[in-house]
């Protein structure tokens, strides 16, 4: 946790989920500018989906688990750990890459 | 009581005339006033507690002779009642500072709102309202008709005609009312013709109606309000905008529209060449406009889509394209644009079926406005564009179907056949700094109570509104049937701001299953495909170049 630059939010989550992703590429969309963010999914072991959320924007701890939340219940993804690097985005554009990633995913 | 005298306001403008002849000498030329003659010229035309209106309002501003007005010497010229569209420039409020003038009543102050709230917080300014723009041009003509007009013409000749070029804007109204009522006309001009070696290319205020005619130092300021540089319009607007086009556009036929001022709406514009011509909706939507000449409305124009556009005002850079595209705009045998504020408001309000626009803060009740703490702004025209027309009688089946939606099953009043005007709210539902576009309690109860205000200032009511659309979807208040179910479809677009956490998931799904609230994927639409390739220009620099190099836009816009 040293290495995160003062000013950013941490948070995290974890969902059992039950659809399997599998071996896949790590997939990357988005940018980190200013009311943007990015989003990393990687293959992870278990059948978890682990969110791990580092913002600019402190204090939305509450709206974050919302839209992890109604996120993982469109995509109940296992097996994969979510990374989001947030520069202020709005929720609608974190739902929105959040599930533009997943559709990199989709075979 | 026996009154002798029924033309006293023809003997007081003869006096200010008079007055005025003796004061410039030789300083004035026929109704040509010297430049530098221009404070003696108001010092002499004007009287304590006169009623003035000063032209100004979002778009052009007579700002030489507000400039002037300030410079009186408060002494001879002061108490001034200003009646006036739009408070933009310092001077505006600096004439209350030193006493030239101390009442007012107004449209918007946008820029002037901060300054305006603390001045009347001091006494230092009495508002007597604050009106829509066609609300006050309509008290022009009744009591709150100005003594003296100050407005802003691109040329005047020697005769005292006025050629207001594209802007024209306000000055009809205005000089229509003072001068049938025994007032005084001045006008500032960028330049001056003779008339007979040089004419003026058209006349829009005729010299009967002018009295005296000032050439400004300098060109008046007009503010390139209504450009967007489409780089600047995001996905969200992209989605927004597709679910606008097809739930709303579409569904009712939406052939006569005015949209507001922002990105949400640029983004339809640039859509509707692309997007809502691969739905097949050319020709059946957004044909005729009430609009100031959007330049991202460009792309629409030259695909084919537009066939009218009425405007209030004109576009800085806009000039050249117009003047090919007469066929669109109303332009005058000069070819350039006639504009008129009066009229295309009227247009906006009657003769339109749609109106869609932004706000900043929405209650539960569908109440809007972009009223905020320590500003008192108003609202310009966007009341009386999202507003349903209640003297509209002419059918549109745009109108017809949403009268019949908000109608159906009821009895008696409520359900008497009529149609309705639809008003669209469009905001996603965190602005910048996570600021939530909905609220359980509007700034404007707030605002009322700190500026002691008759009313609140909300800008729409919610009883106007027809439709609120976020980037989580569609609200279709006419559907609704209680205030309970009204609540419950506005939380249910309201994504995670608190009112849209605070839902009855419940009744949500059920006004879902009813088709009061519509997400993106009922109305067959992927959000992943809202990207901003779907864009017809996504840089200011496609938009001179759909324009073939027509459109100029102004400097600070030029980025490449």
């Amino acid at each position: 946790m040293s290495n995160i630059p003062p000013g950013l939010e941490t948070l995290d989550y974890s969902f059992p989920g039950h659809r399997q992703a599998g071996a896949f590429a790590p997939v990357l969309v988005g940018v980190v500018g200013s009311g943007n963010l990015e989003v990393l999914l990687e293959p992870a072991s278990g059948t978890q989906c682990d969110i791990h959320i580092e913002t600019s924007a402190r204090g939305f701890g509450a709206i974050w688990e919302a839209v992890v939340r109604d996120f993982h219940q469109r995509h109940p993804l296992a097996g994969v750990q979510v990374s989001v690097n947030d520069m202020g985005a709005t929720p609608a554009v974190v739902s929105l890459r959040l599930d533009q990633a997943v559709s990199e995913l989709a075979p | 009581m026996h009154r002798t005298n029924w033309n006293t306001k023809a003997e007081n403008r003869a006096a200010r005339l008079a007055r005025v002849a003796d004061a410039l000498g030789a300083r004035r030329t026929g109704k040509r006033v010297a430049t530098e003659a221009v404070v003696a010229l108001l010092e002499a035309a004007l009287e304590p507690g006169d009623r003035v209106c000063l032209e100004g309002n979002n778009q052009k501003q007579a700002d030489f002779l507000a400039q002037a007005l300030m410079q009186m010497d408060p002494q001879r010229v002061h108490g001034l009642h200003m009646v006036q569209s739009v408070l933009a420039l310092p001077e505006h409020l600096d004439i209350f500072e030193n006493g030239i003038a101390s009442r007012l009543d107004f449209s918007f102050s946008g820029p002037q709102g901060a300054r305006l709230a603390t001045l009347v917080s001091a006494g230092r300014i009495e508002i007597g309202a604050i009106h829509t723009y066609l609300e006050l041009f309509a008290r022009y003509f009744v009591d709150l008709t100005p003594k003296v007009a100050l407005v802003a013409a691109q040329a005047a000749d020697a005769q005292g005609n006025l050629y207001t070029g594209p802007n024209t804007e306000d000055t009809p109204a205005i000089v229509e009312a003072t001068a049938f009522s025994g007032g005084i006309v001045i006008a500032q001009v960028n330049e001056w013709v003779d008339g007979a070696t040089t004419t003026l290319p058209r006349v829009d205020i005729p010299a009967d109606w002018v009295d005296f005619v000032v050439v400004a130092p300098r060109p008046n300021f007009i503010e390139p309000l209504f450009t967007r540089d489409p780089a600047q319009i995001s996905e969200v607007q992209v989605l927004m905008a597709m679910m606008a086009i097809k739930g709303i556009y579409a569904e009712y036929g939406v052939q006569r529209l005015n949209h507001g001022i922002g990105f949400d709406t640029a983004a339809i514009e640039l859509l509707l060449p692309t997007y809502a011509e691969s739905l097949g909706l050319k020709g059946k939507i957004c044909r005729h406009w009430a609009l100031n000449p959007h330049p991202a409305l460009i792309p629409a124009i030259e695909a084919g889509w537009v066939e009218s556009v009425h405007s209030f005002g004109s576009e800085l850079g806009m000039e050249d394209y117009i003047r090919a595209r007469s066929d669109v705009f109303f332009t005058g045998r000069d070819g350039s644009l006639r504009s008129n504020r009066a009229f295309c408001q009227a247009a906006g309000h009657y003769a339109c079926d749609l109106f869609i626009g932004s706000t900043l803060q929405i209650d539960l009740d569908g109440n809007s406005s972009t009223a905020t703490l320590g500003r008192i702004s108003g609202f310009g025209g966007a009341p009386n564009m999202g507003a349903d027309s209640r003297g509209r009688r002419h059918a549109s089946p745009t109108w017809l179907k949403a009268g019949r939606e908000a109608r159906a099953n009821r009895v008696g009043a409520a359900g008497t056949p009529r149609g309705q005007k639809l008003v669209v709210q469009m905001v996603e539902t965190f602005r910048e700094h996570m600021q939530p576009a909905f609220v359980e309690r509007l700034d404007a109860w707030t605002l009322q109570e700190q500026a002691g205000m008759d009313l609140p200032p909300i800008m729409i009511y919610g009883e106007d509104v027809t439709h609120i659309l976020t980037e989580e979807g569609i609200a279709n208040l006419l559907l609704c049937r209680s205030d309970a179910e009204r609540e419950q479809a506005i939380r249910g677009v309201a994504g995670y701001t608190a009112v849209g956490l605070g839902r009855d998931r419940r009744m949500v799904e059920n006004l879902r299953d009813r088709g009061v609230i519509r997400r993106p994927q009922d109305m067959g639409i992927d959000p992943r495909e809202a990207t901003r390739n779907l864009l017809a220009a996504r840089s200011m620099r496609d938009l001179v170049r759909a324009s073939g190099g027509l459109y100029s836009p102004p400097k600070r816009f030029r980025n490449w």
